[in-house]
């Protein structure tokens, strides 16, 4: 009986593995089609990148511009050095590597070179949070976390290609420097759907809703979407605000939407130091509103290998997690159900 | 190591007089120094004395600038990724009139534009913020991809460290403008052999310098980076050259021109007494009436 029984067949953990849903409406590379049309109109802009043009959507750019691609080798610090020096003579450069290199690696030189002369430098990192099942080396799951303490870099976190196309002018536009959390290959296209425009700096208002108001960025946002549908068929009013600028953060949507009695969820493609979660409360704490904010983010763990769709529900991340997550917590779930955040000990004045 | 031959190319007469100008200039810049060190009553007074020469050469004789416009987009740029080396810099930039002397007594003080180490925002005619070392390069070498993509036949100079040599953001900038056939990018490594925690040497080895700047590509010319003529005929020579990216390794003395300082025991941070300072003056004097 074993002999014959079909054996299920594992999913992969490919880096080439996409995050859209089966049968989901996608758009392939908007970040290279984006910056090749761009380019165009704009003769200053170059794009540069260590070794991963094919795989951060550069090499639609390199196609259409060849002689504005500069490929700078399995070399990221002299690819964020250049880029800088690239703009200190006029030259408005996009600098594409998977986040992890941009971050953990050529941190220095983002931030000496590109930040500090507050130079117009695109960098751009791809697999950013957890979009692939390679394991820790690829998974920039604390790229936030090590940026958003940098001066004058402006960071941003789209949901989808329409995100996606409509930052990189804007994110050219932009004087200084400007890091994108890349969605790259076949991207979904969510927020065509949506009265929504990409607008640098400014949250979105994608949804009203009375009982719940999800905080959300980056591909989380689309998730935000799907759960506050699935909730909606359980007379639960979920409101999503998108935050596709962590920074600067547009404090003031953030405080509009969670000064409420409504129960607030945030929810981040990052672990939960440091980024969204952190700054919604953060902003919240700072204008003496003492809403409790639920973290959707990943642990402050080294992250497994696999795929995708396993790794999201393990983690927390996949539609159905958000939406039981939301679920328990109107619930009015027990405090040590709610995990380590809620621990909340007796005022010391009680 | 490549013959200097070129000397005689030039009018005798007139090549005495252009290193006499030069031997001058040099010998401004190490006094600017003096006068700098001399407020703080510390600082990297050994290696600005030792680079004093080096200086001397590109800014009186090598470098295309408008001391009035420090952002003219023609100009040649002169990286210093060593930060700690401002105050020699600080003194060239006095000497080409990019800055005015008068300034140079502010070295180190709050709200001075002379910091310590280098800072791009704070001082007409810095390029780079330096001191992270490892850096100046690979900016080096986005600007002369750019210039070149451009047009602009502008050359770019990044003046390093024996010791940045131990970075290996050094080498795969090193590398990129090799790869990139960067013909506009002249390195100069000032070869003072001593880090902050000793000799290089002993610290971490890094000759046989001028074999591996070959080895990545480069056209390499070891000279005595206190020999003003040897200077000059490396950098005529540097400049003709044509295909890659050159090197100009320069030994110098720390404290070069003050054999108080020069005798010294190396330190990379240098303690001068109060007292001494007029003595090292009067040595430099001395010097250049030889």
């Amino acid at each position: 009986m074993t002999t014959t029984a079909p054996r299920k067949r594992l999913t992969t953990s490919a880096m080439i593995a996409s995050f859209a849903d089966p049968g989901q409406r996608t758009t392939s590379a908007p970040f290279g089609h984006a910056l090749a049309r761009l380019a165009q109109e704009r003769p200053e802009i170059v794009g540069l990148s260590a070794d991963l043009a094919k795989y951060t959507d550069m090499h639609v750019f390199r196609e259409a511009h060849p002689d504005r691609f500069f490929q700078m080798g399995m070399a990221e610090q002299v690819m964020l050095g250049a880029a800088a020096g690239m703009a200190e003579v006029g030259l408005v450069p996009f600098a594409s590597t998977y986040s992890v290199f941009a971050t953990r690696r050529a941190y220095d030189f983002l931030c000496l070179d590109i930040a500090e002369p507050n130079l117009n430098v695109n960098v751009v990192g791809a697999l950013p949070g957890l979009t692939t099942g390679y394991g820790p080396s690829h998974q920039a799951t604390e790229d936030l976390a090590i940026l958003r303490g940098c001066p004058n870099l402006t960071i941003v976190d789209p949901c989808d290609s329409v995100d996606i196309e409509q930052a990189v002018p804007a994110l050219a536009a932009a004087p200084g420097p400007t890091y994108l959390r890349l969605l790259r290959g076949a991207v979904p296209t969510v927020l065509d759907e949506y009265d929504y425009r990409f607008e640098l700096g400014k949250a979105a208002e994608l949804r009203t809703g009375r009982d719940v108001v999800l905080i959300s960025t980056g591909l989380m946002t689309m998730r935000a979407l799907q759960a506050a549908a699935r909730l909606e068929a359980d007379h639960v009013d979920v409101a999503v605000l998108h935050v596709p600028t962590i920074k600067p953060l547009d404090t003031e949507a953030i405080l509009r939407a969670a000064r409420t009695d409504r129960l607030v969820v945030t929810l981040e493609n990052h672990t939960v130091i440091g980024g969204l979660s952190e700054s919604v409360a953060s902003t919240l704490a700072y204008a003496g509103v003492g809403n409790r904010v639920v973290p959707i983010a990943l642990p402050d763990e080294f992250l497994a290998a696999g795929a995708l769709p396993t790794l999201h529900d393990r983690y927390g991340l996949s539609t159905d997690a958000i939406v039981a997550r939301v679920r328990t917590e109107l619930g009015n779930a027990a405090p040590a159900e709610r995990g380590p955040w809620a621990a909340d000990p007796a005022p010391a004045t009680a | 190591m490549t013959s200097l031959s070129t000397l005689a190319a030039a009018g005798t007469v007139d090549q005495k007089e252009r290193i006499e100008r030069i031997r001058r200039a040099a010998y401004r810049i190490r006094r600017n120094a003096l006068d700098m060190g001399e407020v703080q009553g510390q600082g990297y007074i050994g290696q600005a004395l030792g680079v004093a020469d080096v200086l001397a050469v590109v800014y009186a004789d090598q470098l295309r600038f408008r001391p009035e416009d420090p952002h003219w987009p023609d100009r040649d740029r002169f990286l210093l990724s060593i930060g700690h080396y401002a105050i020699a810099l600080y003194a060239a930039l006095a000497e080409a009139g990019i800055i005015p002397v008068d300034e140079l007594e502010t070295y180190g003080s709050d709200d001075s534009r002379l910091p310590m180490s280098g800072m791009a925002s704070y001082t007409p005619g810095m390029e780079i913020s330096g001191g992270s070392l490892g850096h100046g390069l690979g900016v080096a070498t986005g600007m002369a991809l750019g210039l070149r993509h451009l047009g602009n036949p502008a050359r770019v100079f990044n003046l390093l460290s024996d010791g940045e040599l131990d970075e290996g953001s050094t080498w795969e900038a090193a590398m990129s403008c090799a790869h990139h056939g960067l013909d506009n990018v002249t390195a100069i490594v000032d070869v003072n052999a001593l880090q902050a925690d000793g000799p290089t040497a002993g610290v971490l080895r890094t000759e046989p310098v001028t074999e591996k700047w070959q080895a990545f590509g480069w056209h390499a010319l070891r000279v005595d980076g206190n020999d003003i003529a040897a200077l000059v005929a490396a950098f005529d020579e540097l400049r003709r050259h044509r295909g890659t990216p050159s090197v100009l390794i320069c030994d110098t003395r720390i404290g070069s021109g003050v054999p108080l300082l020069e005798n010294r025991e190396k330190a990379h941070f240098m303690r001068v007494e109060e007292q001494e300072w007029h003595l090292a003056r009067t040595q430099l004097e001395e010097g250049l009436a030889r």
